[in-house]
């Protein structure tokens, strides 16, 4: 085991994913010579040389319909796009192509792609470096739809994401990179040195993909959480004096719902907890499962705790963010009515 | 991957690295002056020569030279000269303070000062501009206060923005400048758009956009090629080509296959490619364009040939890629310099006029950002008020906003 951030073992997965499997290319905006903006491609043109790890144009839909030719043509290709904000131009070849292809070829082609991207906020980029846009991917058939939350998984998941023949949609929680984020800017940040996941395997190891995992055991409620907000629900949960359990999705789609309903029909209460838009987002979807499952067995209304339903405003991060305030005022709500 | 087809994946890479002495050697200019000057109307079929060359005014001597020589008067130069100066001490300033927080981000246009000051003195006030984000100098040349640039740099509350921005994603109604969006291309074939109205309206406001050569990539810049030439929009659409994108350089984007400026021949209009640090020349290329459209003429594609003098944004490092000693490698000079260095020639500027400059532009901008500061910075003092997030979003809240500020407390 090694220690790692999470931009280490994002690097760490590449690293390992080139050297196992000569079809395994890696490509993006910054992501050759330069490593990435976030490091997370880091010295890997050095060693895999620029045919197998790559700049490209600035053109998100021009990467992601390549990724789909090569992986037509029997590659395996992990794209960067260098943040999930600028992920739209990609849109149409992921909604219509990558996530169809099997589908309406009859099973004939298919893209095995991974599309790495960060997202998320906390760190002062404003409406155009923050935002999650996960529940747009999620609402579409055909598209896996990741976000880890802490290194060990990160890694596990991204080489699970490579290997896996169907498109990937592999969202990296930003704010996490270097640290877990417990969503108070005033505590000085944390570093993944001390955190049991920042502890990582040097070597290939996979996490399977739709495994949601219990992050923290509780009986009297149960948090469904994913990306950062796994970090600050953590901190509402110690903080709330309730016995709360925090599940950490870690996949989207597909999602582990038996695992969430096993949590929930046990507890009787639930919050879910994200940090995208509230209307229409992968919370609703996580809801109304539930409600589907465990409807005899719930004790009080299931709430949400999101980002307010407005693009995420430059000056008003910590207003916007769901922060443990926000989470602890749930937790009181569900449990006290 | 085992190549035995003799095919290669062939990935472009610039001629040197850091650690490397750099050197433009493998450029083609030609002597400022030598490029003739095409009838307005000229048919965009019998111009394919003015993307592959480079017109050029000002020459080695910082005289200005050729049929392309705008004849400015030496009180229009001063006040280009004013406003470059301007627009790189503002720069300076606001980097400084963001490297002590006083806001998240900045970025500056060092190199390319002549792009956007240049233009934006060629083009009518009535004109709309639909930059990217590094023409800050549309902003100080048409007028626009240093104060209110900074107060929404600072995310303070005096920003026109009211903190929902990023610094230097200016939006100014009140000058015909767009809303800089953060998402790279998006207002290239808008500004499209916006010259169709106007065509549409019967008004002789033209459109004016500007694209990085990275960017070109995008398909937003094909959607603008296309829409502008079918339609025949009068739009001066300008890629402006400094070399580097963020760590890729212009080979990445394809501009060793073919100038940007030759884009515009596939496409039916003229592409002209000129010397983006040369004011003189910059003004005439405009003028001409700016001409062009307002007579029917249709659009025009400028490539302004120039080079990002330093980092991309304050989030970048450039001695990762490229040589530490580059900027100081471009033939083509400072924008700034040979602009001074013509009004020295033509006995209407002293060094000592242009140090004197320095010292009031410098005093100027510190009092401002002192006034600036007292409305407040990103981290402290005064911003907006905080409900303020939930508005805009619609021309009317609707509930569920009301509802979400209430359930904040604000
Ligand atoms: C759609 C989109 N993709 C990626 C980015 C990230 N990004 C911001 S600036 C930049 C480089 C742009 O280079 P260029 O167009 O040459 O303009 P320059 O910065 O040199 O003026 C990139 C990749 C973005 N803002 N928007």
């Amino acid at each position: 085991m090694v220690k790692m951030t999470m931009v280490q073992a994002i690097n760490s997965a590449q690293d390992v994913m080139l050297e196992k499997d000569n079809s395994v290319v890696v490509f993006g905006e910054d992501a050759g010579y330069f490593g990435g903006v976030f490091n997370c491609t880091e010295g890997l043109q050095k060693k895999y040389g620029k045919q197998r790890v790559f700049d490209t144009p600035i053109a998100e839909g021009g990467i992601i319909a390549l990724a789909i030719g090569m992986g037509v043509n029997d590659m395996r290709p992990i794209t960067e796009i260098q943040f999930s904000d600028y992920i739209y131009p990609a849109f149409d070849q992921i909604v219509s192509e990558a996530s169809r292809l099997r589908y309406r070829s009859g099973g004939e082609y298919w893209a095995p792609i991974t599309i790495r991207t960060p997202c998320g906020g906390g760190i002062r980029g404003g409406q155009t470096h923050s935002q999650s846009p996960e529940g747009i991917f999620t609402h579409v058939s055909g598209i896996k739809t990741i976000m880890p939350s802490n290194p060990y998984d990160a890694k596990g998941l991204l080489i699970s994401a490579v290997e896996d023949d169907d498109p990937v949609v592999f969202f990296e929680p930003k704010r996490l990179y270097n640290g877990p984020f417990a969503g108070d800017p005033t505590q000085p940040p944390q570093s993944w040195d001390s955190h049991k996941k920042g502890e990582v395997p040097a070597g290939y190891y996979t996490i399977p993909i739709g495994k949601a995992e219990t992050v923290r055991a509780g009986s009297d409620l149960t948090i469904i959480t994913y990306g950062t907000m796994v970090h600050v629900s953590l901190a509402a949960a110690e903080l709330s004096g309730y016995n709360v359990e925090v599940i950490d999705l870690r996949t989207l789609i597909p999602l582990d719902i038996d695992h969430i309903a096993a949590s929930v029909c046990r507890t009787g209460r639930c919050v879910v907890v994200h940090e995208a838009t509230k209307t229409g987002g992968f919370g609703a979807e996580i809801l109304s499962q539930i409600q589907e499952e465990c409807f005899w067995k719930l004790e009080a209304p299931i709430t949400r705790v999101a980002g307010w339903d407005i693009p995420y405003p430059h000056a008003f991060e910590w207003e916007y963010f769901p922060g443990q305030g926000r989470v602890l005022a749930a937790i009181k709500l569900v449990m006290e009515g | 991957m085992v190549p035995n087809s003799g095919i290669n994946l062939d990935v472009p890479a610039p001629r040197h690295r850091p650690g490397e002495a750099p050197e433009f050697d493998n450029l083609d200019i030609p002597n400022a002056g030598t490029v003739p000057k095409p009838d307005i109307m000229a048919d965009p079929r019998e111009m394919f020569g003015y993307a592959n060359t480079l017109i050029r005014v000002l020459n080695m001597k910082h005289q200005a030279v050729g049929e392309w020589d705008p004849q400015l008067s030496a009180d229009d130069l001063r006040t280009g000269l004013r406003d470059m100066l301007t627009t790189r001490l503002y720069d300076d300033r606001m980097q400084t303070m963001q490297r002590v927080g006083k806001m998240s981000f900045y970025m500056k246009s060092r190199g390319e000062e002549a792009v956007a000051v240049a233009q934006a003195m060629a083009l009518d006030k009535k004109d709309m501009l639909f930059p990217s984000y590094r023409q800050q100098g549309l902003l100080i040349s048409r007028g626009r206060d240093l104060l209110d640039m900074m107060n929404h740099c600072l995310s303070n509350s005096r920003d026109n923005c009211k903190g929902r921005q990023l610094p230097i994603m200016y939006t100014w109604r009140q000058g015909n400048f767009f809303s800089i969006s953060g998402n790279l291309g998006t207002q290239f074939c808008q500004a499209v758009g916006w010259a169709l109205a106007s065509a549409y309206k019967g008004e002789d406001a033209i459109a004016a956009t500007w694209i990085g050569e990275g960017t070109t990539a995008e398909s937003d810049f094909h959607h603008g090629m296309t829409f502008a030439a079918v339609y025949n929009a009068p739009v001066l659409l300008n890629v402006v080509n400094n070399q580097w994108a963020i760590s890729s350089f212009q080979g990445i984007a394809g501009g060793e296959k073919a100038t940007f400026a030759a884009r515009g021949f596939g496409y039916g209009m003229p592409g002209l490619r000129v010397d983006g640090n040369d004011f003189l020349a910059v003004y005439a290329v405009t003028k001409w364009a700016a001409d062009r459209a307002r007579a029917g003429g249709g659009p025009t594609l400028i490539e302004h040939f120039t080079y990002r003098a330093d980092a991309h944004s304050t989030s970048d490092d450039p001695s990762k890629y490229r040589p530490e000693h580059e900027p100081e490698a471009w033939p083509l000079g400072d924008p700034v310099d040979r602009l001074k260095n013509h009004l020295i020639d033509l006995g209407e500027w002293s060094d000592e006029r242009h140090d004197q400059a320095i010292a009031e532009i410098t005093a100027m901008v510190t009092a401002k950002y002192k006034e600036a500061e007292s409305y407040g910075t990103l981290n402290s003092g005064a911003r907006p008020e905080v409900s303020s997030m939930f508005e805009d979003v619609f021309a009317t809240q609707p509930d569920n906003l009301r509802r979400q500020r209430q359930q904040l407390g604000v």
